[in-house]
């Protein structure tokens, strides 16, 4: 018997009798002798729950987390702080262990929580409509994609270069399957500069703010996509649309992002979610859930899950997408989050964040060897050149307990000696007098290095 | 007031509704930084001129909202869940307390590998594990659920043939398959082909024959299918598809049955996916967080998506040191699909998944499959009594495998209640319904997947608890017809929610 199964002898007797077969074999009769395994899985044995933690501790002993180290990694995902209620509330059974909706007069809890979610979500957005969630942030972006293809039947995007390289890349994988080629639209000082458009192109994609931080200036670009009958897709940090305008007051089509900042832990990159707001026009080829209000017999309101006719498990190889199972609970923790910091406090938070990140950009600005990537506003990220090679520096910043941040050069050659530096309200001046400190010494050092070699 | 749910007066507000101007949970810490005028660090054109109208609340408000909320759902934890090709088995609560561990949790996902090798190992074992039980070495975790699996496996697919100067057009699924299947194959390029299903429950091998050519790019099977019986003819149909040069995909939503007994890829699979919040017990989260990792066979494998975990040996080439292991992200793989989605996938659930692998071991696991068919089994045989089978007979007379799918077609023939009436009246006896009409072959279907973790007490239960109610239809029909009567809700109008959709909350 294992922990979790409970067949004693004496059921499984009475279980095999009323069943009418003799042993648990014959109820595999139906997998021919030649497809049984001759063996057991060559897997180590069991072990007890204390073992297990064990072991599980021991690994994550073995990981440098932004526990252990002054962090200011970005790039997609951040280390902001996860009020201790996210935690109490999402380890709630009720909210752990169901599943999907399907029966919704026992599920008003979660189709409720999705309801306000997606309010939360068009109010951040300013579009209408947001789904319930999809996966995360890249596989959005692909996402999105596929709904401007289903729309306009064209064959091309134009992706700026400040739209999250992984989403990039992901959206390649997706629409070679569908027959479509990217396009890049290049930046310019940490903007995108306006691509040329015609009328093979489907959507135009761009991040607000963008992979370097910069805040995006979105109306020409949307003006330009829409004139040429192109939808515009923006992927956006959640956090900074607190401040930011909403890309959907300026007209993007469909707004996708990121939501791991929004009261979803780091994981090393999963689980989070995706959001997914469209306008109204688009709705009909919005993936995944949506929760709408109804009432029931009794002329309570109540939610269900709506527009399902959209949906893989109504019209399969004619769905919108192919998505089932989505990220409710991490969606959950998002809308509790978004309760938590509440109409003042995202604005308050953002706009720390755009203070304390101006600071730590003016004192690496001035450190020798260190350049500003771009001039463009930034909220919580920026990037920087480094004159010297940029993982050496990072380690050498690394073995004095800071981790400054990561190097643009390995997705993107033409941005080498880049570091992108990321700030939160974790991080404290003292943390970014730190930071400039010890990258100070660790740049001037491998300039020097770098010097002497060549005097050698 | 109901036996199983705290039940609201009337309905219950919504966050929104309980919003007071003024009030707040989240107090900013101060700046800490020589303050500089916003409009100087970001334009007052690139910035709103009105905040996002979220909740104002207080952090009690939002607690006391939240767990009311909660109790308007049924969980797991509380009760029978046996909704077929979901997999509700019990979610140990060890996983949520090693995956809370801050060397996991907290661990950022650009953290360079020399940080992160407690999380390479641990997916690298994963992998390795997974790749025992599916019969099939190589492994990617990254796809985020079954059907972002799908999605890769069919792309893996169309590279595959693509390196070989193919160009394929159909991909076959049965008429039993999941809604994502077809769904998957079109969001990949390619058009469905359907196969039709025999009259005792397995794929229709002539109807496979005559669609089999070269122009099918794979087939998508489930094994067992999702009539909960296994595809008897499985090593026919893949001497098929690879004679005419297709791949065949396995759909893992039903490994459960199987784990330790046999494996795909012994039965010609060329690739699998499975769902770790199925088969390894992530919780199901209301709809997610899962993860939907795949196996390939050796001719698949460069075209996985990257980055790959591996493991690494270096030494001084010699012999003369000893060789150090460590674990890496494998970028450098030239005809991989490349991504399907950022970072290394939903590490928090290969957190849990691993946990549960470690608990189970090798026997464990084939005793979680031994007991879910042997649990389904005795359900089934259980509703073969007087006064059920004659209204919700087995779709088809054999033994099953880890669920099974009765047809309640008699039942509205008989009683005229519907399957969905059955449903709705188990809801007022604190159980789940299994899964209804799917799959679509079978008129009023009713799916039910009991799992290895229920007691036999509990599924005596549940026949008990099936008969009432249809001795409760003879009757009165109409008892069923409008259940539930003790939901937080009654029945709700899902086609008023679809004809004018209300899916945010208006602006106070």
């Amino acid at each position: 018997l294992t922990r979790y199964t409970s067949v004693t002898d004496e059921d499984l007797r009475e279980m095999l009798g009323a069943i009418g077969v003799e042993s648990v074999e014959d109820l595999f009769a139906d997998i021919g002798a030649g497809l049984q395994l001759d063996r057991p899985l060559a897997l180590d044995a069991g072990l007890s729950e204390a073992e297990v933690y064990a072991e599980l501790r021991a690994l994550a002993e073995r990981n440098v987390s932004t526990e252990d180290e002054i962090s200011f990694l970005g790039g997609g995902m951040y280390d902001h702080y996860v009020p201790a209620l996210i935690d109490s509330i999402i380890s709630r059974s009720e909210f752990l262990t169901p599943y999907t909706p399907y029966q919704p007069e026992i599920s008003q809890g979660g189709l409720q929580a999705m309801f306000e979610y997606q309010t939360a979500i068009s109010e951040l957005t300013g579009l209408p409509v947001s789904n319930a969630s999809v996966y995360e942030g890249p596989s959005a972006v692909a996402a999105a994609g596929y709904v401007a293809k289903l729309t306009n039947h064209r064959s091309r995007f134009i992706v700026s270069q400040g739209v999250h390289p992984h989403a990039r890349e992901a959206l390649g994988t997706l629409a070679h399957g569908w027959g479509m080629t990217l396009e890049p639209a290049h930046l310019s000082d940490g903007a995108t500069e306006l691509p040329h458009l015609d009328e093979d192109v489907s959507a135009v994609i761009v991040a607000q703010p963008n992979f370097l931080g910069a805040v995006e200036p979105l109306d020409e670009l949307v003006a330009a996509a829409h004139e040429a009958g192109a939808l515009v897709i923006c992927s956006c940090d959640p956090l900074p649309l607190g401040i930011l305008r909403a890309p959907g007051e300026q007209g993007v089509d469909i707004v996708v992002g990121e939501g791991q900042t929004l009261g979803n832990r780091l994981d090393f990159g999963g689980p989070s979610f995706g959001f997914f707001a469209v306008t109204e026009k688009l709705v009909r080829r919005l993936p995944g859930r949506l929760a709408g209000e109804t009432r029931d017999a009794d002329g309570r309101r109540g939610f269900v899950l709506t527009l399902q006719t959209r949906e893989q498990h109504i019209r399969r190889e004619r769905a919108t997408s192919n998505i089932c199972t989505a990220q409710a609970l991490n969606a959950l923790a998002g809308v509790i989050y978004l309760s938590w910091l509440g109409r003042r406090g995202i604005v308050e938070l953002a706009e720390l964040l755009v203070q304390r990140t101006a600071y730590a950009r003016d004192a690496l600005h001035a450190l020798d060897g260190v350049e500003p990537l771009h001039h463009r506003p930034v909220v919580r990220e920026f990037a920087v050149r480094l004159d010297a090679p940029v993982d050496r520096v990072i380690a050498r910043c690394r073995a004095q307990g800071v981790n400054p941040g990561y190097a643009l050069e390995h997705d993107d050659p033409e941005l080498r000696g880049g570091l992108l530096v990321a700030i939160t309200e974790q991080r404290t001046r003292e943390d970014i007098d730190r930071l400039a400190e010890v990258l100070g010494v660790a740049v001037g050092a491998e300039r020097q290095g770098t010097a002497a070699g060549a005097a050698r | 007031m109901s036996r199983w749910f705290t039940q609201a007066a009337d309905d219950e507000k919504t966050i929104y509704e309980r919003s007071r101007p003024g009030r707040r949970a989240f107090v900013a810490p101060p700046p800490g930084v020589p303050e500089r005028p916003l409009d100087e660090l970001i334009p007052a054109e690139l910035r709103r001129a009105e905040s996002p109208a979220l909740p104002e609340v207080s952090e009690p408000e939002i607690v006391r909202h939240y767990n009311r909320l909660s109790k308007r759902n049924f969980d797991l934890d509380t009760g029978f869940y046996p909704l077929g090709s979901c997999t509700m088995k019990y979610n140990p609560k060890l996983h949520e307390r090693v995956a809370a561990l801050p060397g996991h949790a907290k661990l950022h996902p650009l953290q360079s590998p020399d940080g992160a090798q407690g999380a390479l190992e641990l997916m690298w074992r994963l992998q390795t594990a997974l790749g025992e039980i599916a019969g099939l070495p190589h492994v990617s975790l990254q796809p985020s659920a079954g059907s972002h699996g799908e999605l890769a496996g069919v792309l893996l697919t169309r590279a595959y043939h693509e390196d070989h100067g193919q160009k394929r057009t159909k991909v076959l699924t049965p008429d039993t398959a999941h809604g994502t299947n077809p769904a998957t194959v079109t969001m990949a390029g390619y058009q469905v082909v359907k196969v039709g299903t025999d009259s005792s429950g397995n794929v229709d091998l002539d109807d496979l024959r005559t669609k089999a050519d070269e122009d099918v790019a794979c087939l998508m099977l489930t094994n067992p299918s999702t009539l909960g019986l296994f595809e008897t003819g499985i090593e026919e149909i893949a001497d098929l598809m690879h004679g005419v040069g297709a791949t065949l995909y396995y759909d893992g939503a039903n490994l459960n049955a199987i784990m330790g007994i046999c494996r795909p890829g012994d039965m010609g699979f060329d690739i699998v996916h499975f769902n770790l919040h199925k088969t390894f017990t992530q919780p199901h989260g209301g709809g997610g967080p899962g993860a939907g990792p795949i196996a390939v066979s050796d001719r698949i494998e460069p075209y996985l998506p990257r980055p790959q975990v591996v493991r690494r040996e270096d030494g001084d080439g010699n012999g003369a040191r000893a060789s150090r292991v460590y674990f890496d992200l494998d970028f450098d793989r030239p005809k991989s699909i490349g991504r399907l989605r950022g970072f290394q996938g939903n590490y928090g659930v290969f957190v849990r998944s691993y946990a549960y692998i470690r608990s189970l071991g090798a026997a464990g696991l084939r005793e979680a499959s031994e007991v879910a068919v042997l649990n389904a089994n005795y359900l089934l045989a259980r509703l073969r009594q007087a006064g059920v089978m004659e209204y919700l007979p087995a779709a088809y007379e054999r033994l099953c495998m880890h669920e099974f799918v009765l047809s309640g077609a008699p039942m509205k023939r008989e009683l005229q209640i519907r399957t969905l009436d059955l449903a709705k009246r188990l809801l007022d006896h604190g159980v789940h319904p299994p899964t209804v009409y799917f799959p679509l072959v079978v008129d009023e279907a009713l799916m039910v997947e009991p799992t290895e973790t229920e007691t036999r007490e509990t599924l005596d239960h549940f026949a008990e608890v099936v008969a009432e109610v249809l001795r409760e239809a003879r009757e009165d029909p109409e008892i069923a017809r409008h259940a539930p009567y003790t939901t937080p809700v009654r029945r709700l109008d899902e086609a008023a929610a679809a004809r004018h959709p209300v899916v945010r909350q208006p602006r106070g």
